[in-house]
């Protein structure tokens, strides 16, 4: 279908954006990927009345390491991601997420900044942010990844902020990140992330809810010595997912439990 | 309002007037007349309407024709010199790599940036450089047979690009 009609500009720089988004008003949207905002213009179930495309401000494609942290800007595409030496090399897990975003036509496209702003419940770097502890750095403020996601589609930015950056400590112990899905090119219909980190264990649940879930039963059974087997039966606890056409909320708990005993046992080796 | 739109389609420079909901697939199909991009789906799925931008495989479909300002886009018109089909289209024919044939530009497209990423893939590599290309007709065996051929006839011949930054989208 052919998306209603916006006023459109470019933007280039972040500031540029912000006054940009400020003229058009409320109901004007950032650019980026493109990759869930046009298909929801095609269907008419977004209608943005401008758009400000910030595919041309550089100051928001980097990937650098400084001070510890590894700092991604919010225009780098899942296919800079998937192939960039210091994500593989600090968050590994991150760079195998990216690898596994749509397909090479989404992955040449898509950002990291824009998953995390559009926060789709079946998007998957949400559920890193979450469990790996990220920042979120906009023109205005910094956000915790558990206080971003506000629920399925809403964040804590306000209409005329720009997400800039997203900070992750390193994380390079064993890990994995499974989704489960019909075809390769699928959103998750269920995915668990396990990381080792400091010692301990973060785990993260995709599509459970309207928002990431950090499974933190999971990571306390981990602590107390609980069998891969036995902390992953956690994994549902709380859950009260919806059902959707490829899942019932009880096939989504049982993929829950599965999906994290097999993250972790991956992610040791076993 | 209609903006000013410049952009390379096939090694020709065009300059047009859109609106900016234009989809660039649309804007190929009807402005340029090139109806070999094809339009399969509203969800971005499908991968029938992929085209090159610069050396980047994108779906055409998800992207407004006033985004591909100054971008070099190449279409399935633009990769035959004259009679002689490019290695790929050559191969889809003599593979079968096709039935009723609409998905096979979007297939072959994405098959040529898949051979430049990648000049002698396995067929797991053939398999996943193409998901994001759907068959109704063939079952894949043959356009993943189509693409090996072609990566053998153009042994050699394909440049490893840069692993840098898309720039599909330009500025
Ligand atoms: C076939 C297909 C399969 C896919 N599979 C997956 C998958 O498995 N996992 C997954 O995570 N994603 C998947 N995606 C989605 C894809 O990753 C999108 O690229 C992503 O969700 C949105 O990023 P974008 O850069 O394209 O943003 P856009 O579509 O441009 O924007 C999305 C939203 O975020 C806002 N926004 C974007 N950037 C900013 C910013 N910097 N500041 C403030 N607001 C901003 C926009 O205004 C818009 O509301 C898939 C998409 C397709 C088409
Ligand atoms: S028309 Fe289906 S992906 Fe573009
Ligand atoms: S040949 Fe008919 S859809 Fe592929």
């Amino acid at each position: 279908m052919i998306p209603a009609a916006f006023e459109y500009e470019k933007a280039g720089s972040v500031e540029e954006a912000v006054s940009l988004l400020q003229r058009f008003g409320e109901d004007a949207k950032i650019l980026a990927g493109g990759h869930s905002l046009i298909p929801l213009m095609r269907l008419r179930l977004a209608q943005p009345s401008a758009l400000v495309d910030i595919n041309g401000v550089k100051e928001l494609n980097y990937v650098r390491l400084e001070g510890g942290k590894l700092r991604i800007g919010a225009m780098t595409r899942h296919v800079e991601l998937q192939n960039n030496d210091l994500v593989r090399q600090n968050v590994p897990m991150l760079a195998e997420i990216a690898d596994e975003v749509g397909d090479n036509q989404v992955r040449n496209m898509g950002t990291i900044g824009g998953v995390l702003a559009h926060a789709d419940s079946a998007g998957d770097y949400p559920t890193l942010a979450l469990m790996l502890e990220a920042e979120l750095v906009t023109n205005k403020s910094r956000y915790q990844a558990k206080d971003f996601f506000k629920d399925v589609f809403t964040t804590a930015m306000a209409a005329d902020e720009v997400l800039c950056e997203v900070v992750f400590a390193v994380a390079n112990g064993p890990h994995k990140y499974i989704k489960f899905r019909r075809r390769l090119f699928d959103w998750a219909i269920v995915g668990a992330g396990a990381q080792k980190l400091n010692g301990g264990w973060r785990i993260g649940l995709t599509n459970v809810g309207p928002m990431p879930v950090r499974a933190t039963a999971v990571e306390q059974a981990l602590a107390s010595g609980a069998t891969p087997e036995q902390a992953a039966e956690h994994a549902s606890d709380g859950l009260n997912p919806s059902g959707d056409l490829r899942a019932s909320p009880d096939y989504k708990k049982h993929l829950a439990r599965v999906l994290t005993k097999r993250a972790i046992q991956q992610a040791q080796g076993a | 309002m209609k903006r000013k739109v410049s952009l390379t389609v096939n090694g020709t420079r065009r300059e047009d007037e859109v609106e900016p909901r234009l989809l660039l697939v649309h804007y190929l199909r009807d402005v340029a007349g090139l109806t070999g991009t094809h339009i399969g789906c509203d969800t971005s799925q499908c991968g029938a309407c992929t085209v090159l931008i610069g050396d980047k495989a994108v779906k055409s479909c998800t992207m407004f024709a006033v985004q591909a300002q100054d971008a070099d886009v190449q279409t399935i018109e633009g990769l035959a010199k004259g009679d002689q089909l490019h290695p790929l289209q050559q191969a889809f024919w003599d593979e079968h790599g096709l039935q009723c044939g609409f998905c096979t530009p979007g297939f072959i497209m994405a098959g040529v940036y898949l051979l430049s990423q990648n000049p002698n893939p396995t067929d797991d590599e053939i398999r996943k450089g193409l998901e994001g290309n759907l068959c109704r007709c063939t079952g894949y065996v043959n356009i993943v047979k189509a693409v090996r051929t072609a990566a053998k006839t153009m042994g050699g011949q394909t440049k490893q690009p840069q692993a840098t930054a898309a720039t599909a989208g330009g500025d």
